[in-house]
This record gives C-alpha cells, structure tokens and sequence, in this order.
C-alpha cells in the first residue's frame, strides 16, 4: 500500500460537480459533503460527512439555504460545521460539531486539504492554469474511480511506455516504448520531470484524426508530475520536416487516493489548434475516455492480482521505471512528513 | 536522506538514458556522476553517495 500524504491538496472534484446538491466523495479515507453556498460568492463547503449524532451521512441529507439539515433526526451545521440546531431541546451539545476542510476552486479544479489545516496555504496550490483559459485552450475532461492503490496510477502514468502496448492504435506507436526517457527531481518542489523526444514517429490516431496530420510526426513528451496529486503531460507535435511545434495538447491528470484501495482519476485534454471544431471536442473526449477505461480496466485488474500475492513479492524495475521509481520515492518523502 | 524541514530548493537530480545504449547516466545537483545499468541501483547511489560539497542546511 502507498501511504497517503496528508498535508497536502487533492482534487476533490470539478467545479461544475459542486452545486446545490450535496455531492459525496472520499479523500485519504474521510468521507466529505460538498456544497455551494447560495450567496454571491457561491462558495465550495466541504464537511465531514458524518452527523455527530449517529453519523448519518450528510451527503443524504438536504440543504437548508447554506446549512445542512442532517437527513435522519435533523441535526443541523452551518458552513463552519458547527451544529446550530438540535430536534426538541434548546441545548446544543458543545461537541456537536463535524470537521470542515479547507477548500480552493482554481483551474476549474475544487482541491481540498485534509491534514492539518494550520499548514492549508492556498497559494501552494499547484496550477494547471490551462483549464480554465477558455481563451486559448479547448479542454475536455472526465472522472473515472479506479479500485486500485493510488501509487498503482503514478506508476502508470510516470511510466508512458505502457502506451505502445495498452494503448496500441489509439495513443501508443512502437516509437514510444522504443525511445529513451530523461528523468529529473526537483526535491525541494516534491516534482519529477520525465522526457520522451521522439524525432520520427508514427502519429497515432489520437492526434491524426483531432489534427488530419497523415504523415510522420516529432512528437514531445514532457511529464511534469507535482507529487502527490497533479500530473502535466506536455504534448507537442510537429508533421515531419516541420520547424515549430505545431500542435500543442496538455494532457492533465489528477491522482486523488480515495479509499487504501480505491482512487480518483481524474482527466483533461486540452488543445491549442481547431478550438472551435465541436467535431474534434467530441472525438478527443469519447477517445480519450476510451484509454482512460483501457488504464482503469488495467489497474482494477493488477489490482485484484496484486491482492493475491503474498507480502513482499518481488517486481523487477528496467529503465522505463526510472520514472516511477523517483515518484515512489517522492510520495514515501511526502508520507513522512509533518503528520 | 531528506525528512524533517525537507530538502533545500535547487536540489535536482538528473538520468539521462543514454540513447543507443541500455545504460542510465545519473548526476547529482553536488556534481557527482554516476553511470548504472539498473535504476533501482541508479536512485540507490543518488541518495546515498557523498556529495561534493558539504550542503549548509544539514
Ligand atoms: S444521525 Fe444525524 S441527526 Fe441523527
Ligand atoms: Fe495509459
Ligand atoms: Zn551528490
């Protein structure tokens, strides 16, 4: 198991997710009930989502303008979690309260800090700023629960290799599992940097058809993994015998550990070329939503296998991990720190 | 190793896979190099070498 991270912020879910409806979502194991308060500010709530009384979920229960009416017996909290009102008694309990947890809305993301809140900087938010630059990005986006270890994902995505064959004929060619990588580690910034240049290589589907590129293609890979939570995949490809770059695409990721076993995955594409083609914007959702569920199917399935094997098993690591292996290492540092 | 206040910033660590080749080339933000063939070896010799200038903040 990889353990969790607690100081630190996670992708708690989009923007557009949170409203007037409660919505439930586990992090690092604690169950919490988003909401929208009904002011002008619309602000994201998360709360415990667990009543004091007999820890009826919340995220069951109804809203009350910006309180929450517990949906059993009616206990209610305001948007600090503090219980402002309990059935048939004017007493309310000095305990009666639920956990409330800071929140950030930024890059379309809503992030949420669940150690130690003394240490919540929001200005240490990572940014994927492209998200919500409707300017000069076109994004498509979803969400898929994995049944997995988190860390079964940061490897995944750490290393791209497994392109060329999970993915063959929508993301992967032979070139990607062909060609060397560069690592890097940023300690102080918890950031591993891997780099795949591929000077001359098959254009799989996934960029032929959102690009009409038909021929070869210099296609970059430039992984930015800002550990624990936010990944950037910097895509850059070019029709051969081209100078510039001229497709730009970033492939964003955040990996959110749910339960011990369970994790979010949540996904972005966003282009800088056929901005306004809904046709493209349709194509590169359903098709990315395709290799996504090609990782989800893969890691439920390592998953289940893992289980299996007995403690300590042995992996063998080559140079395609050197990747991962760095973010591993990463995430035990985060682990340990200040909890 | 790093625990605690973590590490100073411009501590980088970098591997180039040497093209053409099966062998990772590691160099350490101290200047130190180090070629391997394994990476598991590779991330072990970054973090336990001794660095080339003692760093101040330890
Ligand atoms: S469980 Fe919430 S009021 Fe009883
Ligand atoms: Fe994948
Ligand atoms: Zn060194």
């Amino acid at each position: 198991m990889t353990a969790f991270a607690r100081n630190q912020w996670y992708v708690a879910a989009y923007g557009r997710e949170v409203g007037r409806d409660l919505l439930a979502r586990t992090v690092l194991g604690e169950p919490i009930a988003f909401y929208r308060t009904e002011d002008e500010e619309q602000r994201v709530v998360a709360l415990a989502d667990r009543c004091v009384h007999r820890r009826f979920p919340l995220s069951e229960s109804r809203l009350d303008g910006d309180r929450v009416v517990c949906g059993y017996h009616g206990f209610t909290y305001d948007t600090t979690g503090t219980c402002v009102y309990v059935p048939g008694q004017r007493r309310i309990p000095r305990t009666a309260r639920v956990n409330s947890y800071p929140v950030v809305e930024q890059d379309t993301f809503v992030w949420v800090w669940i150690g130690d809140p003394e240490l919540a900087d929001s200005a240490a938010v990572p940014r994927a700023p492209h998200l919500a630059d409707g300017e000069n990005w076109t994004s498509v986006s979803g969400m898929e629960p994995i049944d997995a270890d988190y860390g079964l994902l940061v490897d995944n995505l750490l290393d791209l290799s497994h392109e060329t064959y999970l993915h063959g004929g929508y993301i992967g060619t032979p070139e990607v599992a062909e060609t060397p990588i560069t690592t890097e580690v940023d300690e102080a910034g918890a950031i591993v940097r891997v780099s795949r240049h591929m000077d001359d290589a098959e254009c799989p589907p996934f960029y032929a058809r959102s690009t009409g590129i038909e021929g070869r293609i210099t296609r970059h890979q430039d992984i930015e993994y800002l550990a624990p939570c936010l990944y950037l995949l910097h895509s850059r490809i070019t029709p051969a015998g081209q100078e510039a770059p001229a497709f730009h695409t970033e492939i964003t990721y955040a990996i959110t550990p749910s339960t011990e076993g369970s994790v979010y995955d949540f996904w972005a594409v966003s282009r800088d070329f056929a901005r306004d083609d809904e046709e493209v914007t349709t194509f590169l959702h359903d098709f990315n939503h395709t290799v996504v569920m090609q990782d989800v199917d893969a890691l439920n399935l390592l998953q289940r296998a893992l289980a299996t094997e007995p403690a300590g098993y042995q992996e063998l690591s080559i140079n395609i991990d050197t990747g991962g292996l760095a973010a591993r290492r990463i995430l035990a540092r985060l682990a340990e720190q200040k909890q | 190793m790093t625990t605690g206040s973590g590490p100073a910033a411009g501590e980088v660590y970098r591997v180039h896979w040497l093209p053409g080749t099966d062998l990772l080339h590691g160099s350490c933000h101290c200047g130190a190099e180090h070629t391997d063939d394994d990476p598991v070896e590779m991330w072990g010799w970054m973090l336990t070498h001794e660095h080339r200038h003692e760093e101040s903040h330890r």
